[in-house]
């Protein structure tokens, strides 16, 4: 591919993608984010690809993988062009039936429409599917019509107009502006106002400046940076760019963790095609801007999201925090300006660019604007990637996006913002999502994890488990996180097992206010959320498991005990194959018992049992 | 230089001096335990946090590696800087409950209680070996190893390192192994017996002298290594 000179030239360019295919050829676009992948979605690709051959259909329809589209729950999802008819859950054998209808003008294969749990009505377009309705998709929008690994698919849906807009005609100062006026805040987690961050660096005369984006996403449950990394790597660079552009950067980062290999190979393709084109270099687009993106792969600690303790591990050094002030703004990486962005924020650059700070203002709240991506997940009926305006409510998140729960069992809590998040409990479901609202209700917005608890959980432990995780992830630098998590965990499993007492209560709201104050980095100060929020909203709870030795969600294994009604037990032994431990006792076609002293309370037999005759108490 | 304001005294230092040297310039006493004047600043034992204000809001940070600047407002002994130290004491003590030097701090914090379980360890992880060995010994022969609850100050590989001249600078600096070894007379503190390698103590106080697992810096000196013990203890009871 030749070298782009200039910005005529790149438009050119853009004209001859656009031209080359006619936008209303027929094209199967499957999805194969990771989560597609998983459910097999290479597979449905090869058959879709295979039963086109099969047909002579090579030159008149398309075959494509796209990016993720969110709905991981019904994966592998696809569309087909130009109807945009919607597939769920397809597998390779339904290929000959897809080619079949798409190719000459059928009717859609009834049974791979999503079906609406509510109104049992199948739905044809995805954008009339409840779940995508309620949904803003501006970062999302692309990741299912474009093969992340052709830049002429970007190039078809408008990619790189921001940056030729910039490069022609916007100033430095313009573009910071923009950022600025645009209202849009960091979308790692803390939420600090971007175009403030940017004014700091862009005022900083040390040279030179480095650009990092930040995808070392770990928190259990969220994807979105991956997802974004894979569907629409394109989207991040030319944020990047431009972010070089308006601070004077000449070298950017990309540190993204190891454990995401297909986004790491579609963003190593991505920007070997952006230098190619010279959108990348010495002389990007004739403008005299240098610009070089670097990938770098973590080492897999958790830690390392925090930004004085990715620069640490990008110099090359353990992954360890340091304290701020200095920020990176004023001594970063090398001891050098640097800015530090999560991939989100980058990518929602281009679009503040092409459609104005003030449209991008317009969305959200008085505070929070634009568009959050939350990985909704948990018991909820539909799992996977949403974006949506700030300020939505909890309610629409869950029952009018999500679904609802599962087996229509009552939402209970959910969990916002990660590991170290907050609780926020079922009788807050109106509380409209944005940065200020979760914070004051003890929560967080984080990188944008949602897990959604129902009736059976335990939220003492849940506030265990999430304190094992970051025990685990604690760096141990400073002593009050490495300790600290150490100690709480140890006082809410004793808790867990019924041993705790009364006066733990308020050692573990001493311990936590500590860790909050004192720690070192967020990690430490944010650690402690989980225990808070349970204990301001669940107290009863941890009361019940230490008063009455009772878990009232029936998890805490050493608090409860499994039996079997006498009454109604048919005697089919199925429980008898499955228990590991040989606790339960009977012949069969005879009643049951359950040896209380082997019994492990692992629940395999409550799982098994037809008759509903296996009792929890 | 720079202007600023510590419990409403107002100071001016020069330019890249950090809050808690402001502080003590001003005779104002912050506690610490992992700073050292000739070591760069760490800021993991927390104990120098400071209360600085920004218009209504303010935050803990700690003193140590905070850089005075003109127009900062910092107060070192609120009570919210108080109860987060007294609290983070209670967590200091009963992890090492036999450090001389924290049942001292916490003492003077009016630490009356110790809610939590003891744990009998012996280094807080301060850093002031690590730091002294590179930043001053030029050596680097020892670092941290592991994360969260498995880190620990070690060798490289556990083996002792080539670059260790076992100069005892470590050990020297260690504000535990300094209180807990009473050496052969109990009302010194310290009786310099292990940093020069004649360990006196060790005959005169047998095997009960080091009550204390050794930390790294006593490994270095041989003796007092845990499978040396054992062996000069079999050599002794074989007698």
């Amino acid at each position: 591919m030749p070298k782009v000179h200039g910005v005529e030239e790149l438009e050119a360019f853009r004209q001859s993608c656009l031209e080359s295919r006619e936008p209303q050829r027929p094209c199967l676009t499957v999805c194969a984010g990771s989560g597609c992948n998983a459910a097999g979605a290479q597979d449905v690709l090869t058959a879709l690809r295979k039963a086109v051959e099969r047909r002579g259909l090579g030159d008149t329809l398309d075959v494509k993988s796209t990016g993720c589209h969110g709905f991981c729950e019904k994966g592998p999802v696809m569309i087909v062009w130009p109807e945009g008819i919607f597939y769920n859950r397809v597998a390779p054998r339904d290929a000959a039936e897809i080619v079949a209808s798409a190719s000459n003008g059928r009717r859609p294969v009834e049974r791979l429409l999503y079906l609406d749990p509510v109104s049992g009505q199948r739905v044809l377009r995805e954008d009339e599917v409840p779940f995508y309705r309620h949904q803003q998709r501006i970062l999302f929008g692309s990741n299912g019509r474009i093969d992340p690994k052709a830049i002429e698919d970007y190039f078809r849906v408008g990619g790189y107009a921001a940056l030729c807009r910039v490069l022609s005609e916007l100033t430095p100062d313009s573009v910071v502006e923009s950022v600025n006026r645009s209202g849009l805040r960091g979308r790692g987690g803390a939420g600090f106002p971007t175009g403030v961050k940017w004014e700091a660096l862009r005022k900083n005369p040390n040279h030179p400046k480095y650009i990092i984006c930040n995808a070392d996403e770990g928190d259990p449950g969220a994807f979105m940076d991956r997802s974004l990394l894979e569907g629409n790597p394109h989207s991040v660079i030319e944020g990047m760019i431009i972010g070089a552009f308006a601070l004077g950067a000449n070298e950017g980062y990309v540190y993204v963790r190891a454990e995401y290999p297909l986004a790491v190979e579609h963003l190593r393709v991505a920007l070997a095609q952006a230098e190619e084109f010279g959108l990348l270099g010495d002389d990007i687009l004739g403008s005299g801007l240098g610009f070089r993106i670097k990938l770098v792969q973590g080492a897999g600690a958790f830690v390392c999201g925090e930004e004085t303790a990715l620069i640490a591990s990008l110099e090359g050094r353990v992954g360890e925090p340091h304290p701020r002030p200095p920020y990176p703004v004023e001594q970063g990486l090398w001891g050098k300006p640097t800015i530090i962005n999560n991939v989100k924020t980058w990518a929602s650059v281009p679009h503040i660019i092409n459609r104005g700070a003030d449209w991008y203002a317009s969305i959200g709240t008085a505070r929070s604007k634009g568009t959050m991506v939350f990985s909704l997940v948990g018991k909820i009926n539909n799992t996977g990637l949403v974006e949506v305006p700030m300020g939505i409510t909890l309610r629409k998140m869950i029952y009018d996006i999500g679904g609802g729960i599962p087996q229509g069992k009552a939402l209970k809590a959910v969990q916002i913002g990660g590991p170290s998040g907050g609780c926020i409990p079922a009788s807050l479901i109106d509380l409209p999502i944005d940065y200020e609202q979760l914070t004051e209700a003890g929560s967080m917005m984080g990188s944008g994890g949602m897990v959604v608890m129902d009736e059976d959980t335990c939220m003492v432990d849940v506030a265990r488990y999430f304190m094992e995780f970051l025990e685990e992830e604690s760096c141990g630098k400073c002593f009050p996180c490495r300790e600290g998590t150490q100690r709480l965990r140890g006082i809410l499993s004793r808790i867990c097992q019924g041993k705790g007492t009364e006066e733990d209560l308020p050692l573990l709201e001493d311990m936590s206010w500590m860790m909050k104050e004192t720690s070192l980095c967020g990690l430490g100060q944010t650690a402690a959320n989980p225990v808070l929020t349970t204990l301001r909203y669940f107290r009863d709870e941890y009361l019940a498991h230490i008063r009455e030795k009772r878990c009232p969600a029936k998890v805490c294994r050493e608090l409860i005990v499994y039996s079997i009604e006498p009454t109604l037990c048919d005697g089919c032994h199925a429980c008898v194959h499955v228990c590991t431990t040989d606790a339960i006792l009977g012949e069969k076609k005879k009643l049951h018992t359950i040896d209380n002293a082997k019994c492990i309370r692992c629940g395999a037999c409550l799982e098994v049992c037809q008759p509903k005759a296996v009792l929890v108490s | 230089m720079v202007k600023l304001r510590i419990n409403g005294i107002e100071v001016e230092v020069e330019r890249g001096t950090t809050v808690l040297e402001a502080a003590r310039f001003l005779g104002i006493p912050i506690p610490t335990l992992c700073h050292d004047d000739g070591l760069l600043p760490a800021g993991a034992c927390r104990m120098c946090v400071v209360e600085v204000f920004n218009g209504p809001h303010s935050k803990l940070l700690s003193a140590c590696t905070l850089p005075a600047s003109d127009g900062l407002v910092v107060q070192t002994h609120s009570a919210r800087v108080e109860r987060a130290r007294r609290v983070l004491l209670e967590l200091y003590v009963a992890t090492c409950p036999r450090s001389k030097t924290l049942q001292d701090l916490a003492s003077r914090y009016g630490v009356r209680q110790m809610r939590l379980e003891p744990k009998n360890e012996t280094c807080i992880q301060c850093g002031l070996c690590v730091r002294m060995c590179e930043q001053q010994m030029m050596a680097g022969a020892i670092g941290f190893a592991g994360r969260g609850a498995s880190r620990r100050v070690a060798r490289p590989f556990d083996r002792t390192s080539e670059l260790c001249r076992q100069c005892g600078a470590c050990l020297y600096i260690c504000p535990v192994c300094e209180l807990r070894c009473h050496g052969a007379n109990a009302e010194s503190t310290l009786c310099n017996g292990c940093l020069n390698f004649s360990t006196v103590c060790l005959q005169s106080y047998n095997d009960a002298m080091c009550f204390l697992d050794p930390c790294h810096a006593c490994e270095l000196a041989g003796p007092f290594r845990p499978d040396v013990q054992l062996k000069l203890r079999a050599e002794k009871s074989a007698k």
